[in-house]
């Protein structure tokens, strides 16, 4: 589905990434994990076509297509969704008309017609009960006012209106109680299928209690340094970074 | 936001910048004596409406044109434009005598003046140039003793209400642009709502300027009285050309005990090209009074066009207990600037008033609102709230705020907020990732903004307005 090749990419002329190689299959969960600033979220809006990070070197294919060939309305539209990490408020615009819009473009993409109304907030009611979103945050401007958690939760509720075939979930679990998280998690699950791949991107093990990676990646220095299972994680709880910085730092001697 | 975007999104087109071919008569150009005796003459004026004419153009003699407006205003040579332009078949009295190609223009515009083509619920007077060429629904509305017709058919026909309201809210000497109005109007609306009656439709006015080299100066009248009810919609297009055109006109409004007006205007006069080059100077005088006990006068304005706009739809609170409402969405893009707001004098007792002005900048555009709120020694326990709101897109356009104050009562409660925001890149980055283009991402953006006034407007004139802005800003996002 995904395939990185030697992904280098800076923000304001200064390097961030530094050779990234990742590939990602339809069905699987691949969790990257890493101490902060080592460029976690880079990758994510790099995949998301965010302007303000700039790709100097490599390859991305997303499903035989060229991904940094695309703008990012139709990187969305092709089915790449980014959960953000820090969710961005617009005032005036109401979450239904938002939601509207986006629905429907991604239709229009896929030549169908748009919804209905009915049918539209049918589909809306029916994701916010899989996320359990409170109904008044629909009727609120997008973000506006809500707290952190209902924030991320939002973000999960918009995943699950757009059905992505590749979802990118940063740092959804920072400033989540247990019960948020939770919810937050079981979401991501029931929209588990053989044919979608979730990335999802964290600080810390917590999440993946919840969320069981296929994968998991360290990351560091702009860079995937180790690959393992689950199990990979847990380690990483118990040791931390360092013992990771010490491997990469250390040159291996032959 | 990046340079490339914002030229994209400043691209709007204008889509009403026809001409139209039609047999005019055009006076010569120039101001003077002659010239107001002259459009007095060709509307058979009688001699009480002429003195006020001569009256008011020895006044504005004495004027200068004010300079207190946050505008850049080139000089205008008021020699050099004619006063009077009128398509040559006039006053038809059936929609046959009317000029095909005149009636092409306006189904053009979306105005069909053919009744049973209407929009069901609302009558249109059109004026094009300097006369009204039909008037809809007037026979239905003459049932309900409701006057709707041309200024000039009013003089004629109900000279004692034009004599008896004309002038007393906008006096002749009121300022430089209304004085010359009141020497040099040609036609415009009139609107009499009697005693008890609760106008079925909305009444709409139409103006349309065409010909070259001229100016439209009118002049609309409209009186509630005592327990009426109007809502009333003016829309003005104009073609594009490279020199300016002037349009100086005069709104009054009286609202009787118990009336209520709502006065909303959907404004697109020709902006200009994206260089600045050529659009409508916009000198209006807008104002209205609540006379009476209770009264209400509400006005709502979409303001996208013109080169320059000048206007400050204002509110006289005489009787107690009266109110009235200001709201505005005011766009400006590439080189058009506009100083616009409103003035709320409260003179009753228990009188309140509302403010609300949503400003939003593009390309080159300078964007002020002017509003004054005065409180006189007697209005005991006035009301006002005032709010101002500035969107920016991109970093070469401007928004600036002149609020006035002048409270002379300790009863009275005078509140302002003001707000200035941009549109971010994270807010269009995070629509772009949903799937939606930059370009609808403003649109949103900006509809959602200017929602609570675009609310405000009558259903059909709401989803224009809504579209006008979106066409306006077209290719802006900053």
């Amino acid at each position: 589905m995904l395939e990185i090749k030697n992904l280098h990419a800076s923000i304001n002329g200064k390097e961030i990434l530094k050779g990234v190689n990742l590939t990602i299959q339809a069905g699987e969960i691949h969790a990257i994990m890493g101490p902060n600033g080592a460029g976690k979220s880079t990758l994510a809006w790099v995949l998301s076509g965010n302007p303000a990070v700039e790709v100097t070197h490599g390859e991305i294919n997303f499903n035989g297509k060229n991904l940094l060939e695309m703008s990012p309305e139709d990187r969305s539209r092709e089915g790449i969704f980014l959960s953000f990490q820090y969710p961005v408020e617009i005032p005036g615009v109401s979450m239904v008309n938002f939601m509207r819009t986006a629905v429907n473009e991604q239709r229009k993409y896929k030549n169908l017609e748009p919804l209905s109304a009915a049918d539209f907030l049918r589909l809306m009611r029916e994701k916010k009960e899989l996320v359990e979103m409170d109904n008044k945050l629909t009727s609120r401007s997008v973000n506006e006012g809500f707290s952190g958690g209902e924030k991320k939760r939002n973000e999960i509720f918009q995943m699950a209106m757009l059905e992505p075939k590749l979802a990118i979930l940063d740092e959804t679990d920072s400033g989540l109680d247990i019960d948020a998280l939770r919810i937050v998690a079981n979401g991501v699950n029931k929209l588990k299928r053989p044919d979608n791949a979730a990335l999802v991107i964290t600080h810390y093990q917590r999440l993946l209690d919840y969320i069981i990676p296929d994968f998991v990646h360290v990351f560091y220095d702009g860079r995937i340094v180790k690959t393992g299972d689950k199990n990979l994680a847990l380690e990483l709880e118990e040791k931390g970074y360092d013992w990771i910085k010490k491997e990469v730092e250390t040159p291996i001697e032959q | 936001m990046s340079e490339d975007i914002i030229n994209q999104v400043t691209q709007g087109e204008y889509k009403y910048g026809f001409t139209t071919d039609i047999d005019t008569e055009v006076i010569p150009m120039g101001l003077n004596e002659e010239i107001v005796r002259l459009i007095s003459a060709k509307k058979n004026e009688p001699e009480w409406l002429l003195d006020f004419r001569i009256k008011s153009y020895r006044h504005w003699l004495t004027m200068k044109m004010p300079t207190w407006a946050h505008l850049e205003i080139p000089p205008i040579d008021f020699q050099n434009i004619s006063y009077y332009a009128a398509p040559r078949k006039k006053s038809p009295k059936s929609l046959e005598e009317v000029d095909p190609e005149v009636l092409k223009t306006f189904d053009k515009l979306g105005i069909p003046l053919e009744e049973q083509k209407a929009l069901s619920g609302m009558a249109v007077d059109a004026v094009m140039d300097s006369i009204s060429v039909k008037t809809t629904f007037k026979e239905n509305l003459a049932e309900l003793g409701i006057i709707f017709c041309s200024f000039s058919e009013a003089v004629q026909h109900h000279p004692d209400l034009v004599q008896k309201y004309m002038g007393s809210v906008v006096p002749y000497t009121d300022n430089f642009f209304a004085t010359l109005n009141s020497a040099v109007f040609s036609d415009g609306s009139f609107v009499y709502i009697p005693k008890g009656v609760r106008c079925p439709m909305e009444l709409s006015t139409y103006f349309r300027i065409n010909a070259s080299n001229t100016g439209q100066f009118e002049r609309t009248l409209i009186v509630a009285d005592e327990d009426s009810y109007v809502s009333y919609l003016e829309g003005c297009t104009a073609p594009m050309r490279d020199e300016n055109q002037l349009h100086a006109a005069i709104v009054e409004i009286i609202a009787l005990k118990n009336a209520e007006v709502k006065y909303s205007t959907v404004q697109n006069w020709y902006p200009g090209d994206k260089e600045g080059k050529g659009g409508i100077y916009n000198f209006v005088t807008k104002r209205g009074i609540c006379k009476g006990e209770n009264s209400k006068i509400s006005w709502t304005q979409v303001e996208t066009g013109s080169a320059i706009t000048w206007k400050y739809p204002s509110c006289i609170l005489q009787g107690d207990n009266s109110s009235a409402e200001f709201y505005s969405v005011a766009v400006t893009n590439h080189f058009q600037q506009a100083d616009t707001g409103t003035k709320m004098i409260h003179l009753g007792k228990n009188t309140r008033s509302h403010i609300l002005s949503k400003g939003i900048s593009a390309g080159f555009g300078q964007n002020s609102y002017r509003g004054l709120v005065r409180v006189s020694k007697n209005a005991d326990n006035a009301r006002n709230f005032s709010q101002c709101d500035s969107l920016l897109l991109g970093d070469k356009c401007g928004a600036h705020t002149f609020p006035y104050m002048d409270v002379n009562n300790d009863t009275a409660i005078v509140e302002h907020e003001a707000t200035t925001s941009k549109i971010s890149e994270e807010q269009i980055f995070y629509c772009n990732q949903r799937g939606i283009s930059t370009e609808d991402a403003v649109g949103l953006i900006v509809n959602g903004y200017a929602r609570e006034v675009i609310n405000k407007l009558p259903m059909e004139f709401a989803v224009e307005a809504q579209k006008l802005l979106q066409i306006t800003l077209e290719g802006s996002v900053g």
